[in-house]
């Protein structure tokens, strides 16, 4: 057993990250009055640092306004971050501008939620997916031709849905389109935003098989940002909680389900109904709503809702630390043992 | 036909859109439902299933170009098919109350949450301004809303979206009603504040004995919250049966199809099994079984003609041929 952890924790090391993420921050402005000052920040992203390997989903939970959706935008740089640095093989891509970052955005493409506002409903399918290859690559049109007809099979769709517009297709089958319009460059990772959670039970578990095949084929990393955890859990290898702008436990997934340490991580877990698969977990509920990103509470994020929190959490804000293997924490509970 | 524990019996109800003159889509085709007193009947399907007209019509909301062209709704008894829109605004919000998905578009943004409450309770009791006000604040210490002196006085858009639930619920309960239809209550809501409205909800039904038709496509809320389920394709009920039964024992095929479609936190699968193509549109049924375009099962007589409801015991219904062996009820 401690051979094994070990020797996982060697591979790791030997591999460097695709991604590299450190201390990132993205603050908004709150401006008010005519002259438009600034009177705060909403801290969307709050000092996050992880890394995600090649081949690996890490997937990203967290209620609305724990800042996911904005981590994968900025690590995308489709938002530019306030401070930290993203890093993308070796190369740091924080202060790249616009043209800079064009070469990298065929290695770097998104999967949106809403696949009826992403796709362009003036284009035809054909046209969609082949916008990206004129804008990245040089491609003669029989190339681009054949590439767009490729990929329109690998996504389970017919090369005669080719010349349709997508009001003609169900949220299903339009999910795939952009699945297939973001995978035509051949990227290596893929941040899916919230990919499945538009769509009916039945059409959300071919997507999802559709997903892990093109992962396999294609060799991609991808970063999985879901509200739903049992769709974070059948997707990922390991697994970050966010909650109001920060990391409260990343571990790899079986840590995360099997033992979790944050009272956060186990308030998520509880709330899965367990009526269907009858399991004993430790219960805990949390009181009250989300607190604004806008005015969040000093000390630990979590201490107005926690039902553990002590004198402490109300004043320092804790550290993310290693507990186990490949588990860090940040909660004062686990501080001093 | 009509028992008396039921606090709503539908038979046979059939909702249709009349969408031009060789267009016609049947979303509700042949519902019958019941539901007893203090109990909770889950509604479970995808979207296009026909739920929320079942629901929508069981308080008779549904515009032109939509109708119920057949069937009968017993509330309490009485068939209110028949009533006029005038005897349903003295029913809706009295005898039976709705909370909808979004509370945000359920609540009106211009007036307070006292407003709301207090022309709720006016509209359906014959108390005074001061006691209506009186009773609003009772009902939202009732929901476990904080300092709710100050918030009557408030805004919806003040609120957050659990707490505007929370009035939602408030609002649906000020008359006490034996049946509330609750549509979707929590898929707006996130997964932390979802757990505290549904406890919510249940504390509600203890506390007022009332009989609640939940209508959801998360089987995970069914299974924790509901006592009867029924599963609905192509505006028909599908499979019937208590919550247990249903989840231990799934028969028709779409079920089986939508429980194991899941990922399992517990039974971890690297491929997902799927339910392929998707729901047709509910002016394009097919000929024979609805779901025959999907199923992983289906035989020829599937396509010729559709299966009726099958009992496969006392409390569980399936259509399916697959059951036939089991009594045709309903007459269909």
């Amino acid at each position: 057993m401690v051979i094994e952890t070990e020797r996982v924790a060697v591979e790791q090391k030997t591999l460097t990250p695709l991604i590299r993420v450190n201390e990132l921050e993205k603050y908004f402005p709150i401006k008010k009055g005519i002259l438009k000052k600034t009177v705060g920040h909403v801290k969307a992203v709050d000092g996050i640092s992880f890394d995600i390997y090649e081949g690996e989903t890490l997937g990203i939970v967290g209620e609305s306004g724990s800042g996911k959706s904005t981590l994968g935008r900025v690590m995308l740089k489709l938002a530019s971050p306030t401070a930290g640095e993203i890093y993308y093989q070796s190369t740091n891509l924080t202060h790249l501008n616009r043209n800079d970052m064009r070469s990298y955005r065929q290695d770097l493409q998104m999967i949106f939620q809403d696949p009826f506002s992403s796709l362009n409903p003036k284009m035809n399918v054909y046209e969609l997916l082949e916008e990206s290859l004129l804008i990245q690559t040089r491609l003669p049109k029989e190339e681009r031709r054949k590439k767009v007809a490729s990929m329109i099979g690998k996504v389970g769709l017919r090369q005669s849905d080719l010349q349709k517009y997508p009001h003609e297709f169900s949220g299903g089958q339009r999910q795939r389109i952009s699945i297939a319009r973001a995978l035509i460059l051949e990227p290596k990772f893929v941040v899916c935003d919230e990919s499945v959670s538009a769509l009916d039970v039945s059409i959300q578990g071919q997507v999802l098989n559709l997903m892990k095949d093109l992962q396999d084929e294609l060799r991609l990393t991808y970063m999985f940002i879901s509200h739903d955890l049992s769709v974070v859990h059948h997707m990922s290898d390991r697994v970050a909680v966010m909650y109001l702008g920060q990391i409260m436990e990343i571990a790899k997934k079986e840590a995360i389900y099997d033992n979790p340490l944050h009272p956060y991580t186990k308030a998520l877990l509880s709330s899965i109904p367990t009526g269907v698969e009858e399991g004993v977990r430790e219960e805990v509920r949390l009181k009250g709503d989300i607190p604004s990103p806008a005015n969040p509470p000093k000390g630990c994020p979590l201490s107005t809702r926690c039902p553990f929190a002590f004198d402490r959490c109300h004043k320092e804000t804790p550290e993310l630390l290693k507990k186990n293997d490949d588990q860090q924490v940040a909660c004062h509970l686990y501080e001093n043992e | 036909m009509q028992s008396n524990s039921n606090i709503l019996q539908i038979e046979k109800l059939q909702t249709y859109f009349y969408i031009s003159d060789n267009k016609v889509a049947k979303a509700v085709d042949g519902v019958s439902l019941s539901i007893k007193q203090g109990e909770t009947l889950a509604l479970v399907g995808e979207s296009g299933s026909g739920k929320s007209m079942t629901a929508l019509s069981t308080l008779k909301l549904i515009n032109r170009p939509g109708k119920i062209v057949g069937g009968s709704i017993y509330l309490n008894g009485v068939d209110i098919v028949s009533k006029t829109e005038k005897e349903m605004e003295s029913i809706r919000g009295n005898e039976m109350a709705m909370i909808f998905q979004e509370p945000m578009t359920a609540l009106n943004p211009v007036f307070t949450i006292g407003n709301q409450l207090v022309e709720m309770i006016r509209r359906h009791k014959k108390v005074s301004k001061k006691q209506a006000f009186e009773r609003a604040i009772e009902l939202l210490r009732i929901v476990d809303i904080p300092r709710p002196d100050e918030i009557i006085h408030e805004y919806p858009h003040q609120l957050s979206g659990g707490m505007r639930q929370r009035v939602m619920i408030a609002i649906a309960i000020s008359c006490e009603p034996k049946l509330l239809i609750a549509d979707e209550p929590t898929t707006a809501l996130d997964v932390t504040i979802q757990g505290q409205i549904l406890d919510l909800l249940l504390e509600m039904q203890k506390k007022f004995n009332m009989s609640i038709l939940l209508i959801t496509h998360d089987l995970g809320v069914v299974a924790k919250y509901a006592d009867e389920v029924a599963v609905m394709y192509g505006g028909q009920v599908v499979e019937q049966a208590p919550v247990k039964q249903l989840m231990n024992e799934p028969n028709h095929p779409y079920t089986v199809g939508l429980m194991s479609s899941l990922p399992s936190i517990k039974n971890p699968k690297n491929r997902l099994e799927t339910i392929d193509g998707t729901i047709p549109p509910a002016y394009d049924f097919p000929l024979g079984c609805r779901f025959s375009t999907r199923c992983s099962q289906v035989m020829d007589r599937c396509i010729q003609a559709p299966p009726a409801l099958y009992s496969l015991r006392d409390d569980h219904d399936v259509r399916c041929f697959l059951y036939e062996e089991g009594v045709a009820i309903n007459g269909d």
